[in-house]
């Protein structure tokens, strides 16, 4: 419960300062500013309030109320009933920061499994504490490898089939009048694979950022452009959706040095954008450099198994302004939830998950490509999205999709010019066979009009 | 605490030895025990760089603390200790000896004259006391 002052506790405080009225402390702030006037409505009751938050919220079609093939980076899935319950628990759910590990144990063993699992799934050695989202994740890939060239290397190459929001924001974090930030210009040709980066990565370069699955749902093989990479000395970040890694051959299998990733798919959920959860792995070597904390196990004087922040080397609080990142916290609550579901689920949950997404996907991919005005834009592997090519705007087509309860996919034309009027889909588990056969038929119709 | 008498020392707490045009560096007794227990090192300059004097050539991290290891007075890198970021704990053991951490050609000698001698760092030390 909220305890204000009361106004003996604010006169003996003023008085201590040497201040008679509290508005004497706000004499910094323009008179005109103090005190505005506010134009709210009338106070409500409890009762008023709760209606009409429910009328406006009834307003909204959500995922539960539509079939959802809207994907590009935010997935809905299944999230067990036990992640919740489990989330809410008071001794997890108003944990602050783990700094005294005698009143934190639960939380940092917590960390410590989600960085035991994250480790497993990305097949890394060692992972941080988590991220705030998959964006900040890329985005610190880069400050460690620019830290791990100490500066020497300025060059970071990405991928144009990252994600647009993470490119964006790592252009922000990062800086572009630092770094020189190269290969996703719009020049670049989007259907052409990975190995189209080859020739950009130099003795310059410090890091070469892929997605994978990429942006738009295809599965490359980074094995040649990873050798190309090491070859001159250069760090090699690739980005996952995780859920795909219950089926794929991880990073760590084919070299990459740092794993990056939104976590959202992974028993969080979509909830508007966020609160979303950033993975990131590297290689034992680079632990220092990572962003972040890492939880360590060791034992206490009575020689007990306990869990403590053992490595937060790279925080602003040790390194003050020599820091490599900003980042002193983790995303706790949202890895405690990726660790509750990904335990619950096990490696063989994680599989059959993943197959389900692959193979409804494959048979939406089938069905919209045997329809006359459609076709799928490329002809690489996918896991559970892929890209269409529509005979109308995408905005239309969604509208017409709209009438028949059906959220359709992302409109690529808004980051792309040159696709226009492809849509990106996404299928997972969630999607019945029913969805998707009147999915193919709602847009079978756009075709005919 | 130890402060040898043939060495020069900034007020950051890091030496030098000079013989003839190369200097050695590395940072005092004094240093190490207020940074306790050093767990991490790592060199972060390379033979042949040109350092200003001021430019950071090491990086340690104690179990309580990070620190930067700053150059005393200009110089090009002919040798670092390669072997330190192996036994971090030397720093602590031997700060004047085995613990050196990088040596330099020094290219402003000029500069030496700016650094502290034992008795006027033995001063500072007290005082900071």
């Amino acid at each position: 419960m909220y305890i204000p002052h009361t106004k003996e506790d604010q006169e003996a405080m003023l008085e201590r300062v040497g201040v008679r009225h509290l508005e004497e402390l706000f004499q910094d702030v323009p008179a005109r500013f103090r005190f505005p006037e506010l134009d709210l409505p009338p106070a409500m009751t409890e009762m008023e309030i709760l209606s009409e938050m429910r009328d406006i919220s009834g307003a909204n079609d959500t995922v539960q109320d539509m079939a959802c093939f809207l994907g590009a980076g935010a997935y809905y899935h299944y999230v067990p009933a036990a992640v919740d319950m489990i989330l809410r628990r008071g001794e997890f759910y108003t944990a602050y920061t783990p700094y005294q590990p005698e009143i934190s144990q639960g939380t940092l063993q917590g960390i410590f499994d989600y960085q035991s699992l994250v480790t497993s799934l990305t097949d890394m050695d060692v992972s941080n504490a988590s991220h705030y989202d998959g964006a900040t994740a890329v985005a610190e890939a880069v400050s460690l490898a620019v830290a791990n060239f100490r500066g020497k290397r300025s060059k970071i190459v990405v991928s144009p089939a990252v994600h647009p929001h993470y490119r964006q924001t790592l252009k922000t974090y990062n800086g572009e009048d630092v770094l020189t930030i190269t290969g996703d210009e719009q020049s670049t040709e989007l259907d052409s694979g990975p190995d189209q980066l080859i020739p950009l990565i130099d003795m310059n370069t410090a890091l070469v950022i892929v997605q994978y699955p990429d942006f738009f749902g295809r599965v490359f093989d980074y094995t040649y452009l990873i050798k190309a990479a090491h070859a001159v000395g250069a760090l090699v970040s690739v980005s996952v959706n995780p859920i795909a890694l219950g089926l794929l051959t991880p990073p760590g299998a084919f070299g990459a040095d740092i794993v990056t990733g939104e976590g959202q798919p992974l028993g969080i959920p979509l909830s508007f954008g966020g609160p979303y959860l950033g993975l990131f792995a590297t290689k034992l070597e680079y632990v220092r450099k990572m962003a972040g904390r890492l939880v360590g196990e060791t034992v206490d004087i009575r020689g007990q198994r306990a869990y403590v922040l053992t490595l937060t080397a790279r925080e602003q609080h040790i390194r003050r302004e020599k820091a490599t990142s900003n980042i002193c916290t983790n995303q706790g609550l949202m890895a405690l939830a990726s660790t509750v579901y990904m335990s619950l689920l096990g490696k063989h949950g994680l599989r059959q998950v993943a197959e389900l997404c692959y193979h409804k996907a494959h048979y939406a991919a089938k069905c919209i490509a045997e329809l006359p005005a459609y076709s799928l834009w490329s002809n690489e592997p996918f896991f559970n999205e892929f890209v269409i090519k529509c005979p109308a705007p995408v905005s239309e087509v969604n509208l017409h999709l709209q009438d028949y309860g059906i959220l359709g996919g992302y409109d690529l034309g808004q980051d792309n010019p040159e696709l226009v009027n492809h849509m990106l889909i996404a299928v997972t588990e969630m999607n019945t066979r029913d969805d998707i056969d009147s999915l193919v038929e709602a847009l079978s119709e756009v075709s005919n009009d | 605490m130890k402060i040898p008498t043939n060495l020069k020392y900034t007020t950051n707490d890091e030496w030098i030895q000079v013989e003839g045009k190369i200097g050695t560096v590395g940072i005092t007794d004094y240093a190490q025990n207020q940074l306790s227990d050093i767990v991490f090192v790592e060199i972060v300059v390379a033979v042949g760089d040109n350092l200003a004097k001021g430019d950071s050539c090491a990086t340690l991290e104690s179990v309580k603390a990070a620190a930067d290891v700053y150059m005393p007075v200009a110089g090009k890198v002919v040798a670092i200790n390669e072997a330190l970021p192996e036994k971090p704990e030397t720093v602590n053991s031997d700060p004047f000896g085995e613990a050196w951490m990088v040596k330099i050609e020094i290219s402003e000698p000029n500069e030496l004259s700016e650094l502290l001698d034992p008795v006027a760092y033995e001063k500072q030390l007290k005082e900071k006391e």
